[in-house]
C-alpha cells in the first residue's frame, strides 16, 4: 500500500515527507524501545512508536525505515523535525494509540516484519 | 597496525571518529556519518546497514556509560571492521553483560527507549566476528568485523 | 471475550494466573513505557508489551488489565513471575512480535463486538 492510504487510515497529519507519500510499504513494527526497533526492525517498515526524541530518526536511518508513525498524538521536537528532513525520513503523526494504530494497520493488510522470534535466537 | 583484519585483505579506507560520554543530543551523529561513508565506498546495503547498526549501539554505549571513545571504521577488501575504545567505568563481567535483558542503565537512559539489556547482543548478532575485552575503571574495547558478501550483490 | 480465548486463538503460553482464564477483555493497550500505560491504558485492556520487569505486574494489578502479554518470546523475569502468581495476575508468552500479536487481538475483539 502507499504511505498516502496509511495516513488516510490513521486520519494522520503529514509532519515531514509531503513529497513522500507515493512511496510502498507493507510491513511494520511498533516498539517503544530502540535496542528491540535495531533488533528486530526490517529496512522498508513502517515504524511505529510513542517515542519522539531525535534518536528515533537516526534508527530509522541506520535501518532504512521508510516512515516513522508517531502515535497518540506525539509530536516530534523541532530538532528531530529538522534532522528528518535532512535525512529524508517521513513523519506521520496520529491521534491514535499503538494498539489502535497497529491494529488497524493489520485489519487492512499491513504485515509484521517478521512471521515468527525465535527464544534467544542468533542472527547468524 | 590492525592484526584481526586477514593479511590477504588490503585496507581501502580508514576513518576515526570521537565520541563524547553523556552527550545524548550528539549521540548516533558518528553513525550516521558512517553509514553514509560506506554507501560512499560502494558495499551492499546489507553490509552498510549491519554496520551502522553495530556503530550505533556502540556508540550509545559510549555516551550512556563512558567518559569519552574512539570508534575506528575500516574498509578492507573483504570486510568492514570497526574498532570501539572507549574511557569509561569498564564491564566487570562481560558475561553477565552479554546476556539478553541485563543492562545497568539509569532512568535517563531508560527514558530515552534505551538500557533494555540488548545493545552487546545486537553488536554481537550483526557482526561476523566480535571480540570484546573490559579492564574495571579503564576502559572497554570492542572489535566487530562485518564481511563483504561481495558475491550476494546483484 | 475472554483471556482463554485470546490465549487459544493465538497460541499463546500461559505462565501465571491460570485460575483467571476467564477474566473479560475489553480492549488492548500496546506500549513498553510504564508510565504511558499507567497514564493511558484502561481497565479491561490486555496489555501487550516486551518489558518483563516485575513492575508490570504492579501496573496491570493497579489498572485492572486483564492480563500481559509478553511478545517476541520475551520470558518474565524470576521475581515478575513470583509476584505474577501472587498477584494472581496472568502473563501470556506470544511468539509474534507486537505489531502482529496488537493487529490479531485487534482483529478478534472486532469480530466479537460485531456478533
Amino acid at each position: 500500500m502507499k504511505l498516502r492510504e496509511v495516513k488516510e487510515i490513521l486520519k494522520a497529519d503529514v509532519v515531514v515527507g509531503e513529497d513522500k507519500l507515493d512511496i510502498d510499504v507493507e510491513t511494520a513494527f511498533g516498539a517503544d524501545l530502540m535496542s528491540d526497533v535495531l533488533a528486530f526492525a526490517k529496512a522498508g517498515c513502517l515504524l511505529l512508536t510513542g517515542l519522539t526524541n531525535t534518536q528515533v530518526i537516526r534508527i530509522a536511518n541506520v535501518l532504512d525505515v521508510a516512515a516513522i508513525i508517531l502515535v497518540r498524538g506525539k509530536k516530534p521536537p523541532a530538532e528531530a523535525i529538522s534532522l528528518a528532513k535532512d535525512l529524508q525520513i517521513p513523519i506521520l503523526a496520529t491521534k491514535y494509540i499503538l494498539f489502535e494504530t497497529a491494529g488497524r494497520l493489520y485489519a487492512k493488510g499491513i504485515i509484521g516484519c517478521m512471521e515468527k522470534v525465535e527464544s534467544g535466537s542468533e542472527r547468524i | 597496525m590492525n592484526p584481526a583484519v586477514n593479511e590477504s585483505d588490503s585496507i581501502l579506507n580508514q576513518y576515526s571518529f570521537e565520541v563524547e560520554g553523556g552527550n545524548f543530543n550528539a549521540a548516533g551523529t558518528v553513525s550516521t556519518r558512517i553509514k553514509s561513508l560506506l554507501k560512499q565506498n560502494g558495499l551492499s546495503d546489507d553490509v552498510v546497514r549491519k554496520s551502522a547498526i553495530v556503530s550505533y549501539e556502540a556508540e550509545i554505549n559510549i555516551v550512556s556509560y563512558a567518559r569519552k571513545g574512539t570508534i575506528n571504521l575500516i574498509v578492507t577488501s573483504h570486510a568492514v571492521v570497526i574498532e570501539v575504545v572507549d574511557e569509561g567505568p569498564g564491564i566487570p563481567n562481560i558475561e553477565l553483560a552479554m546476556e539478553q535483558g541485563y543492562s545497568t542503565a539509569n532512568q535517563q537512559i531508560r527514558e530515552m527507549g534505551f538500557g533494555a539489556g540488548m545493545g552487546l547482543h545486537n553488536i554481537k548478532s550483526y557482526s561476523d566476528k566480535f571480540d570484546i575485552s573490559s579492564e574495571v575503571d579503564k576502559g572497554t574495547f570492542l572489535k566487530m568485523i562485518i564481511a563483504r558478501n561481495n558475491s550476494k550483490k546483484d | 471475550m475472554d483471556i482463554a480465548t485470546v490465549a487459544k486463538e493465538l497460541n499463546l503460553r500461559l505462565v501465571s494466573g491460570s485460575d483467571r482464564m476467564k477474566n473479560n477483555v475489553t480492549g488492548g493497550y500496546t506500549g513498553d513505557l510504564l508510565s504511558d500505560v499507567m497514564a493511558n491504558s484502561h481497565g479491561g485492556d490486555i496489555w501487550i508489551t516486551r518489558q518483563v520487569h516485575q513492575n508490570i505486574v504492579a501496573v496491570a494489578t493497579l489498572k485492572d488489565h486483564a492480563g500481559i502479554i509478553l511478545v517476541n518470546s520475551c520470558e518474565p523475569a524470576k521475581d515478575t513471575l513470583e509476584k505474577a502468581v501472587q498477584e494472581n495476575v496472568p502473563i501470556l508468552i506470544s511468539n509474534l512480535t507486537a505489531f502482529e500479536t496488537t493487529g490479531k487481538i485487534y482483529n478478534l475483539l472486532n469480530a466479537a463486538n460485531n456478533r
